[in-house]
């Protein structure tokens, strides 16, 4: 595949050229934060942002998403989304959260939903050029990529090096045919780039080794730490709702004027909240605040890995940051754990 | 924007119609269901297995299947009137259309442990109705299986359910069945008690025995205890568990005990299997 390099002007050249032809999301101020949204100007584009209030996820799993229409009792009709779109500004951490969606929702039972929202997706990954006051991902191996990206963007100096990772990103490319290949410089630039945000993104240090981590949870399931902290759980959700690696969901249906037509939604939903296991019937399966607070960590640390072989945690620091009670910090937790467990 | 497509695509969420053959209420809270494909092929369901059935506009609540797949023609369900979907269920009548998806998750051991043994049901309150299934599909295929010992519990006479079929069931060969009540009233004349009081006068050969245990949380603890003390092992004990079902297909995490999903491996467990995952019996 292709490796160019790219001025600023190019890229901003490129990227405007990008919103002529389709819908471009991308990563663009918010306050003094940053958010993915649709892009309409290849100025507001921040490549130099920390962390996104909210991770990528919502472009392939939206807060509210119609599944399916009906009309009467037993009319339904599937409903899938066509718009193809280009996600620009991807951090290395959060296209690796992408991958673990991409397995889990193919996995047993394929989504076709997650799936024609996913196909339809170009992804342009960039490598972070400054660090969030939170995050992790160098502990947790996905400080930096090497697939699964259609196009890679790396800040090396005052240029980018611009790699495509498939044939879509190739094409996607293909407009700046121009662009000169990127020479043995520009690469051991980037080369220096990915050791140094290996270092960079460490505000918290592991010092649990990912291969050990299911073992440790394995003996630390009855440890004080569960209802120590989740003493101060408002078990409002908020580290599930901005997880790049959340997605439990619940479906409701939403009714028509006519009170026949309608559709079935799917909307987030997160294990902390308070109704999360509670059946019709109204027994909740996880009725304490330390079981629900605890169920996070499993599933980050031990259930996930069990299913899909990987850490379902990549060190956003998200979470962290969203904690009012400043109890969901998973380093801190882990770490504790091997001191005492 | 969403737009609709036919039904080439394969879609886990959506439901397929179904119609409405009977509607028997049968207690105060409970209705008796019987329903077709509209598709017109059989479910292909096993015991214990569970739907999630759908009214649109209320949303979708996973049922178990109460009737055994060797009746053929339609499947039934009893369903108590406990939250929305339910509560519209119990507007259902007959020739009205609902949507299924399923069946889910596993299934009594019919085809497998339980051949040849001698087969003990522990009931309690609704935990009836998916073992109903078992039990029919043990009785159409009589001899698959050694005798058949049957205990049922409720709160109270008025709240059995398949009455008419206990009775016949009593009657049968080779069937031993015994009910009990937490709390009679006037005219009640059978046991009064939990049902872990029944277990001593059964009598069993317990290294060739199945049990299949269905009923509330609060049951299992004490049942279990008890089946050990008589010597069964747990590799010989089946349980249904409920959990919020609310997908069926592996991917919402309701119904997560632990790292299990139990929509897909179980509601059905074999109880050894249940002994890492210490959120089984809450
Ligand atoms: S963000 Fe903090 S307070 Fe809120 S549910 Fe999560 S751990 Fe509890
Ligand atoms: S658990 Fe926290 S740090 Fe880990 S991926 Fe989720 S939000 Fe990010
Ligand atoms: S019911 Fe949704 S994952 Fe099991």
């Amino acid at each position: 595949m292709r490796t160019v390099k790219l001025s600023q002007q190019a890229l901003d050249q490129w990227v405007a050229g990008l919103i002529r032809t389709q819908a471009v999301i991308g990563v663009q101020a918010k306050g003094d934060r940053f958010e993915f949204a649709p892009l309409g100007r290849s100025s507001d584009l921040r490549l130099d942002y920390d962390v996104t209030i909210l991770p990528p996820k919502m472009f392939f799993q939206p807060a509210r998403e119609p599944l399916l229409a009906f009309d009467g009792a037993a009319g339904f009709k599937t409903l899938l989304s066509d718009e193809p779109f280009v996600l620009l500004g991807v951090h290395p951490y959060d296209l690796v959260a992408i991958l673990q969606m991409d397995a889990l929702f193919a996995a047993d039972n394929d989504d076709i939903h997650y799936r024609s929202r996913r196909e339809k997706a170009v992804i342009v990954a960039c490598d972070v050029q400054s660090a969030s006051p939170n995050g992790f991902a160098g502990c947790m191996g996905t400080a930096t990529v090497s697939q699964g990206f259609d196009v890679l963007l790396t800040r090396v100096a005052d240029i980018y090096v611009a790699e495509a990772g498939t044939a879509a990103g190739a094409a996607l490319l293909a407009d700046i045919a121009k662009a000169p290949e990127a020479d043995a410089v520009n690469l051991a630039r980037r080369e220096q780039v990915w050791q140094d945000n290996q270092k960079l993104l460490r505000k918290h240090d592991l010092r649990v080794s990912l291969k050990e981590l299911p073992a440790l949870l394995e003996r630390s399931y009855d440890h004080p730490v569960w209802e120590e902290k989740a003493r101060r759980c408002f078990s409002c959700g908020s580290c599930n709702l901005v997880c790049p690696t959340c997605y439990c969901f619940d479906v409701q249906d939403e009714v028509g004027w006519d009170l026949k037509r309608g559709v079935r939604c799917r909307t987030w939903d997160g294990c902390l909240l308070k109704d999360f296991a509670t059946v019709a019937g109204a027994h909740n399966f996880r009725k304490s605040r330390a079981e629900r607070y605890r169920h996070r960590y499993y599933r980050k640390g031990k259930y996930m890995p069990e299913k899909i072989g990987q850490i379902a945690c990549v060190g956003c620091g998200r979470c962290i940051s969203a904690c009012v009670s400043k109890i969901a910090n998973p380093v801190e937790v882990y770490n504790r754990l091997q001191e005492e467990s | 924007m969403a737009r609709a497509k036919e039904a080439q695509v394969t879609d886990i969420y959506r439901p397929e119609p179904a119609t409405v053959l009977q509607a028997k209420p049968v207690t105060e809270m409970e209705i008796a269901f019987a329903f077709r494909l509209d598709s017109g092929r059989e479910l292909g369901h096993l015991p214990g297995q569970f739907v999630e059935i759908s009214i649109a506009g209320m949303g979708e609540a996973p049922i178990s299947i109460s009737s055994s797949p060797t009746r053929k023609g339609s499947f039934e369900m009893v369903v108590r009137r406990v939250g929305n979907v339910s509560g519209a269920m119990h507007r259902l009548k007959p020739g009205d259309k609902v949507g299924i998806r399923g069946p889910f998750g596993t299934h009594f051991p019919v085809d497998g442990a339980m051949q040849g043994k001698d087969v003990l049901f522990i009931c309690g309150g609704i935990g009836f109705v998916p073992v109903r299934s078992a039990i029919q599909y043990v009785l159409d295929n009589r001899k698959q299986f050694g005798r058949v010992t049957i205990l049922y519990g409720t709160k109270s006479p008025a709240e059995r359910l398949f009455c008419d079929e206990t009775v016949a069931w009593a009657k049968a060969e080779a069937v031993t069945y015994i009910e009990t009540v937490d709390r009679g009233d006037p005219k009640w004349k059978g046991s009064v008690g939990v049902i872990t009081t029944l277990l001593p006068k059964v009598k069993l050969k317990p290294a060739d025995t199945v049990v299949i245990v269905c009923g509330p949380p609060i049951m299992y603890k004490f049942v279990l205890i008890e089946l050990q003390n008589m010597g069964l092992r747990r590799e010989q004990v089946y349980v249904s568990l409920e959990r919020h079902m609310k997908c069926g297909v592996g991917k919402c995490g309701h119904c997560q005990i632990n790292g299990v999903y139990v929509c897909q491996k179980g509601p059905v467990f074999r109880y050894s299997d249940l002994t890492p995952i210490p959120e089984a019996f809450r």
